[in-house]
């Protein structure tokens, strides 16, 4: 492979990883903090119990976060130069506000609220993890406002041989970027709260501390409820507007070869792209498409027939996982109905069957967020930034081959190890349960 | 003034500040496989850096952001010519993040055993590769109209490794003083004898540093031409002198401010001897990074100005009130907990 095929397959490596750890992070931080605040406005004990649990298994998780986000925000340089050089007038700004605004606040008040749980008041320390969720939740906003412009680039004329920005204000109220923090951070949202129900089943399964697992199963299946219900709602904004402003990609999820008027939705599509047409279309909803991209049944969706081949992203694996993720999404609204219903009684231990079904089921949001990001991505392609600069326009000239592959190895070795050590430490103390005594405090080190 | 001088200085600032932060954190982390006597003393080590290592590390991925966001050309420059060593640096912030983390987190001495090594080499490494690299920068890159000639051995020269020889020196100097002011007892007094002592290698090194800097760079000629700047480097020889004199007072505090002083003034003498370039080329001045032919636009300039006046000070208000929470010592009793640093 050469230096563009390499390097993407990096990008790609390193950017899934650091978001397997991302979207926990932004809503098991705010599952924290609500619990900590119950604590603080109930003096419950019950309820610090469950912040100490479920926040000793969030910093696990938030340490991974947080290193291999070194790693992204390095990477632009050291495998996109042309492109950073290219664009850095205006994607350099989210980048450098984000560290600024969201990570500073987050790192910061993490600290103080790992080891500080002697040293300030109690709401002091509530209000510490509500700045870390605040901060995590800005981080993404940043973060996809930048993703957000390389999509749909918005505010900037091309002078000097770059982009320049024009428009501070375009920039940071471009719709794409609002639609895909609201569906991302809310996909977060969906990942905490099956991770929460499907630890909580385990436990419930097997009849351990059956009060403090049932008041954690029923706050998660509140907030999957809502945020199964917001992210499918959001997704399908994000949808339209995909389809008007990158037609291409809104064509390869959909699997459209031919421009239709009135174009039906099918259920079951089997792609034959090599020969550019489906091999089979079938179980359809008359005009539902054309009403999906534009909200009216008459509209014409363009195919990618109407597009030259080079302008076409790869079709197979945009529509897979558009499918695959849409398609869990409402599993996930279907599942958590029936969590939230059942979680009402006092007796949810009971149900067994429908409890060790939410232990299997807590990997899927993160397979669903993980496809995302392929059709997010994957279907831009060929364009690093659409319809501006192209993907291996974007790639950098000083590096080798030899280069990108040694990193890309380092990165899997590295990577595999973190993964290895991150399952191991999440299930011992996802299965250990919580700490009966209330005098060790949260974090080991503030003991 | 012209805004990119502003980022000029801000980037300087941004680095110096880092170093100054982080350099305790490594300090303290190279010195974790040394000084202690008992694994109490260890974690009291580690405990101390604890809540403030990772707010810390921040100042990087904002000098980092900054670089992007005002000098783009130089950040996809600098960062694709120095891949490999980037990558390193990468590598051992990773490590040092994960092991200073997880290291507490199970009570088994041999897990803890492993996460040590990870603390050192993630502590050792980036202090010995941000001086190299800086070094580097000062002597400027072999560039010209065909790019980078360099490679990752050539970084390795002698003024190279002299730079990496003093931030090593420089960070350890100010994470023993750190342990002597934050911890108590047996273990702090030793930390305050070793600063005493090493101090001397510091000098010696430093002095070494400033003479070769003389043959080895370009950055005395702003200097020259304006000799009111010398002032800087004599605050950076005037703090490293004050450190001894606080350190034999037995004033670990005020010897510790002192060490932060120098590595700011240090790393300010470089940058300062920089201007206004920000990478120069050793090959051909035509094609140094400026600050001037690598900046954004003045427009992109003045927002991100704007963005930094504000957040900036809250920011420090923060984390000075972030140290100020954990002002006190850390005694055993802190760190008697079976799972702990
Ligand atoms: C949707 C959210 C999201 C997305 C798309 C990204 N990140 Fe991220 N990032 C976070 C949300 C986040 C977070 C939730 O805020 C993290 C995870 C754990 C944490 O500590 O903060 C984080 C951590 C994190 C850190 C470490 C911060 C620290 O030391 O405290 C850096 C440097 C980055 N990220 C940089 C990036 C870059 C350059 C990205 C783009 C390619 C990126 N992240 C994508
Ligand atoms: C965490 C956030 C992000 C995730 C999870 C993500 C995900 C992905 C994925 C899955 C790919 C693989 C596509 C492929 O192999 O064809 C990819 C490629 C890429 N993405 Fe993103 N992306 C993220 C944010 C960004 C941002 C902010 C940028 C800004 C530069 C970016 C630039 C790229 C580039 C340069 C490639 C390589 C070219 C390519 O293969 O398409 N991504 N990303
Ligand atoms: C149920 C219906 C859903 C629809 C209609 C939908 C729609 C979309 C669309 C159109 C994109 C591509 C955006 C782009 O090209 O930039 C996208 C991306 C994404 N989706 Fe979904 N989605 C759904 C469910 C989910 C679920 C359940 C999750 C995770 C739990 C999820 C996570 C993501 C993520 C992380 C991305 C990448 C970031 C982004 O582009 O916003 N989605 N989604």
């Amino acid at each position: 492979m050469d230096v563009l095929g390499l390097s993407r397959l990096q990008f790609a490596v390193t950017s899934m990883f650091h978001f397997i750890f991302v979207p926990l992070t932004l809503g098991l931080s705010i599952l924290t903090a609500y619990m900590e605040s119950r604590y603080v406005s109930t003096n419950d004990e019950m309820y610090l119990k469950m912040t100490k649990f479920w926040g000793k298994l969030f910093l696990i998780n938030f340490a991974l976060g947080v290193v291999t986000g070194i790693t992204m925000e390095f990477q632009f340089g050291m495998n996109w130069a042309e492109y950073s050089k290219y664009v850095g007038d205006i994607f350099g700004a989210p980048l450098a506000i984000e560290a600024t605004v969201a990570f500073f606040l987050e790192s910061t008040f993490i600290g103080i609220w790992i080891f500080g749980w002697k040293k300030i008041s109690k709401k002091a320390h509530a209000v510490s993890i509500w700045l870390v969720a605040i901060a995590t939740n800005l981080s993404a906003l940043w973060i996809l406002l930048a993703n957000g412009w390389m999509q749909n680039p918005v505010g900037f004329v091309l002078r000097n041989n770059r982009a320049e920005m024009v428009d501070f204000t375009a920039m940071i109220t471009n719709p794409y970027g609002w639609l895909k923090f609201t569906h991302t951070v809310l996909s977060g949202y969906v990942i905490a709260a099956f991770f929460v129900m499907g630890i909580s089943a385990y436990h419930l399964i097997r009849k351990n501390n059956l009060d403090f697992f049932r008041k954690s199963f029923r706050a998660a299946a509140t907030f999957g409820l809502v945020s199964s219900l917001l992210v499918f709602l959001a997704g399908d904004f994000h949808a339209s507007y995909v389809a008007k402003t990158q037609p291409t990609k809104f064509a390869a999820m959909e699997a459209l070869w031919e421009t239709t008027r009135e174009a039906p939705y099918s259920f079951l599509i089997i792609p034959d792209t090599k020969n550019e047409r489906n091999h089979v279309e079938a179980v359809q909803i008359p005009r539902l498409l054309s009403f999906l991209a534009f909200g009216e049944g008459q509209a014409e969706v363009r195919g990618l027939k109407a597009f030259p081949k080079d302008l076409r992203p790869p079709v197979f694996p945009t529509f897979l996982s558009f499918r695959a993720m849409a398609a869990l999404g409402i599993l996930f609204m279907v599942l958590t109905v029936i969590a939230f219903i059942k979680s009402r009684g006092n007796s949810i231990e009971t149900s067994t069957g429908f409890l060790r079904l939410m232990l299997y089921a807590l990997p899927l949001p993160y397979l669903a967020g993980q496809f995302g990001w392929i059709v997010a991505e994957v279907g831009r392609q060929p364009w690093i930034v659409y319809g501006v600069l192209k993907t291996s326009e974007g790639v950098s000239k000083a590096i080798s081959p030899a280069n990108v592959l040694v990193s890309l190895a380092g990165f899997t070795l590295v990577y595999g190890f973190l993964a290895v050590v991150d399952i191991y430490l999440l299930s011992h103390y996802a299965k250990k349960g919580p700490d009966n005594d209330l005098s060790t405090l949260i974090s080991p080190a503030a003991r | 003034m012209e805004f990119q001088v502003i980022w000029f200085i801000l980037w300087g600032v941004l680095w110096a500040v880092y170093f100054m932060l982080d350099g305790f954190d490594f300090g303290a982390g190279i010195l974790s496989a040394f000084l202690p006597k008992s694994e109490s003393d260890k974690r009291k080590i580690l405990r101390a850096i604890g809540p403030v290592w990772n707010g810390n590390e921040v100042w990087l991925l904002t000098a980092g952001g900054a670089t992007f966001a005002a000098f783009p050309t130089t950040y996809a420059l600098m960062f694709s010519y120095l891949y490999t060593a980037l990558l390193l640096v990468l590598f051992s912030l990773i490590f040092r993040g994960v092991s200073l983390e997880f290291r507490g987190i199970m009570d088994s001495e041999g897990w803890r055993k492993k996460w040590d090594v990870g603390i050192f080499l993630g502590s050792f490494l980036p202090a010995l590769l941000f001086g190299v690299a800086f070094g580097n920068i000062f002597q400027g890159l072999p560039m010209d109209v065909s790019g980078y000639h360099g490679s990752l051995l050539m970084l390795l020269n002698p003024y190279g490794l002299l730079t990496g020889v003093l931030f090593v020196l420089l960070f350890v100097e100010h994470g023993s003083l750190f342990i002597a002011v934050k911890t108590d007892g047996d273990l702090s007094e030793r930390a305050g004898r070793l600063a005493g002592g090493l101090w001397f290698a510091l000098l010696a090194v430093a002095v070494a540093f400033l003479i070769h800097t003389y043959f080895a760079t370009a950055l005395y000629a702003n200097y020259l031409n304006n000799p009111v700047l010398f002032a800087v480097p004599m605050l950076a020889v005037l703090s490293l002198l004050g450190i001894k004199v606080f350190a034999a007072m037995g004033q670990h505090l005020k010897a510790f401010y002192a060490s932060c002083a120098t590595i700011l003034m240090v790393t300010f003498t470089g940058v300062v001897g920089l201007f206004p370039n920000l990478i120069p080329s050793n090959l051909d001045r035509n094609y140094s990074l400026t600050i001037f032919n690598s900046s954004s636009s003045i427009y992109t300039l003045k927002i991100m100005t704007v963005v930094a006046l504000i957040f900036v000070p809250i920011v420090i208000a923060y984390q000075i009130w972030t140290y100020r929470v954990f002002r006190q010592k850390t005694t055993a009793d802190d760190v008697s907990g079976k799972e702990a640093y």
